[in-house]
């Protein structure tokens, strides 16, 4: 599907990165949209969060453009550099949260480090990120002190909270019960709908993922091998589309043959 | 073998090079770093409020240990007149810098490096980094001022109660007249033992926090260990590197001072 330049937000092309002699990235291609949520779905390893890191400039890619706006990341300065990363924001998948600072501290982090806003106005707007986010409650608390839940959201409202325009969720539901994984999903389209941010997701929750969604690509083996709507990724023939997105069939198969006493073929690749 | 010589040379310069990097960016950084006064005050707390009372114990037991040696090895001469010169001229020139420091080293360096390490595991300095916040300047840069404010002040209160503790173990337990004691001791005081002291404690403050928050920081380099055990290696080597570094700037400082 073609989209207007001006509609995309992000443009990635040919994004490479190898750690020795183990290639994770072999050359990635993605768009996403302004005002969209774009979930990376894939199986665990298969470099996805090496992709968004890379993509965050946590980690220098070998090679490949990455356009944030329309303008080329590795050819911008450090000013362009910076206003980039004022631009976004990261949610990591162990939260990252500083034990030592309460959940308004915390919140308030990144405003003090980058802003010139007095000491009123920054409570101000981290109180209202920890209202919007209904864990206001907890302000004097520390992370410890929170369910694993009100963590994430936490987490959410420190990367919100300097009104980013792209958030990259890095396997948001990581270690969490179905639950959980639904809640998580729920927040993300929630407040991207309230705030109005960009979402890039990476994560291996299929279900989750398609209904919160509006665009769906595929991971493996270093490249994109699917990139659509959730309808259009349910519909797909791919063979690796399908050998993910049933996963959960397969796992009744395999089942059904370990009950039969037969031995069970695995289709499962190695990616990386 | 000259190959695995050379590759050890190499690894130890790269190793320094990288080291002094560090310290000029995270000193560079906090000339950019935003609300940096409150994160040193913060930083002081930790290096000096918390490490009061293991100073004091430390000074006032050096102190009463070398009343007792100093007035029976004074004694055989008949010198017990000079037992506050001795004790006075070992703590401000030697033992009072190099004891706080090691004492500085075991309690706020060791606590700094596994801080940063589990950090570091906890990607709490990488995030920092994708919010646009130096993680030098703010996470080393108020360590290295508040140890060029604590160290000194640190040393100075050693000094000042190791002192106390000569006195007490001279005058009180052995007998040497109070005044003699106190009046050796201004005598033999000049302004540049002082200086010296101060430029010791300056120099192992920024020496040895530096250290720890460089191990510390790059906790995840450890080859050997992930996770619990790098922090724990990295730990180790800061203490065990910050306690050679101050012994060996010792050495250095004094030959260039006596």
């Amino acid at each position: 599907m073609s989209a207007d330049p001006r509609d995309l937000l992000l443009q990635v092309e040919g994004l490479h990165k190898r750690f020795g002699d183990h290639v994770v990235l072999a050359g990635v291609g993605l768009a996403v949209r302004r005002a969209s949520v774009c979930t990376v779905l894939g199986p665990s390893g298969a470099g996805k969060s090496v992709f968004l890191k890379c993509l965050a400039e946590v980690l220098r890619p070998d090679a490949g453009e990455i356009r944030f706006d329309g303008r080329l990341l590795s050819a911008a300065g450090p000013a362009a550099r910076a206003e980039f990363r004022r631009r976004c924001s990261f949610l990591f998948q162990g939260n990252a949260l500083f034990d030592s600072l309460t959940a308004l501290e915390n919140v308030a982090l990144p405003l003090e480090q980058t802003t010139d806003l007095t000491d009123a106005k920054i409570r101000e707007r981290s109180l209202e990120a920890l209202r919007q986010l209904e864990i206001d409650d907890c302000r004097g608390r520390y992370p410890s002190q929170l369910s694993g839940g009100m963590q994430k959201r936490l987490a959410l409202a420190r990367a919100l909270v300097t009104r980013p325009e792209l958030v990259f969720f890095d396997e948001p539901t990581a270690g969490l019960d179905p639950l959980r994984r639904n809640a998580v999903f729920a927040m993300i389209a929630k407040y991207q709908r309230q705030f109005g941010f960009t979402a890039l997701v990476v994560t291996h929750d299929v279900v989750e993922a398609l209904l919160a969604s509006d665009r769906v690509a595929l991971l493996d083996r270093g490249r994109i091998c699917f990139e659509g709507t959730p309808t259009e990724f349910s519909a797909s023939t791919h063979p690796v589309v399908c050998g993910f997105r049933d996963s959960a069939g397969a796992l009744g198969s395999s089942l059904a043959a370990i009950r039969r006493g037969e031995s069970i073929q695995s289709n499962e690749h190695e990616t990386t | 073998m000259l190959k695995s010589l050379g590759r050890e040379t190499l690894g130890i310069l790269f190793g320094l090079g990288d080291f002094a990097l560090f310290i000029a960016q995270s000193l560079r950084s906090a000339l950019k770093a935003r609300r940096l006064g409150r994160r040193v005050v913060r930083a002081v707390y930790e290096q000096g409020a918390r490490c009061l009372p293991v100073i004091l114990i430390v000074g006032a037991f050096t102190g009463l240990v070398l009343g007792l040696q100093g007035y029976y090895v004074l004694n055989r001469f008949g010198s017990q007149s000079l037992l506050g010169a001795l004790i006075s001229l070992s703590l401000i020139r030697e033992m009072a810098p190099v004891l706080a420091a090691l004492m500085l080293v075991g309690q706020a360096g060791s606590a700094l490096a596994a801080e940063l390490g589990i950090q570091r595991n906890s990607e709490q300095i990488v995030a920092l980094e994708t919010m646009g916040v130096s993680s030098h300047g703010y996470l080393v840069a108020p360590r290295l001022i508040a140890a060029l404010l604590v160290f000194p002040l640190q040393t100075a209160l050693f000094v000042a109660i190791g002192l106390w503790g000569g006195s007490l173990s001279g005058s009180l337990l052995l007998g040497v007249e109070s005044g003699v004691y106190w009046s050796s001791v201004e005598r033999a005081v000049e302004s540049a033992d002082v200086r010296e002291c101060f430029m010791k404690a300056a120099v192992f403050g920024l020496l040895t926090i530096s250290i720890c928050a460089y191990q510390g920081f790059h906790a995840d380099r450890c080859k050997s260990a992930t996770g619990a055990a790098a922090v724990s290696a990295a730990t180790t080597r800061a203490v065990v590197q910050s306690s050679i570094a101050v012994l060996v700037a010792d050495y250095v400082i004094t030959s260039f001072l006596v």
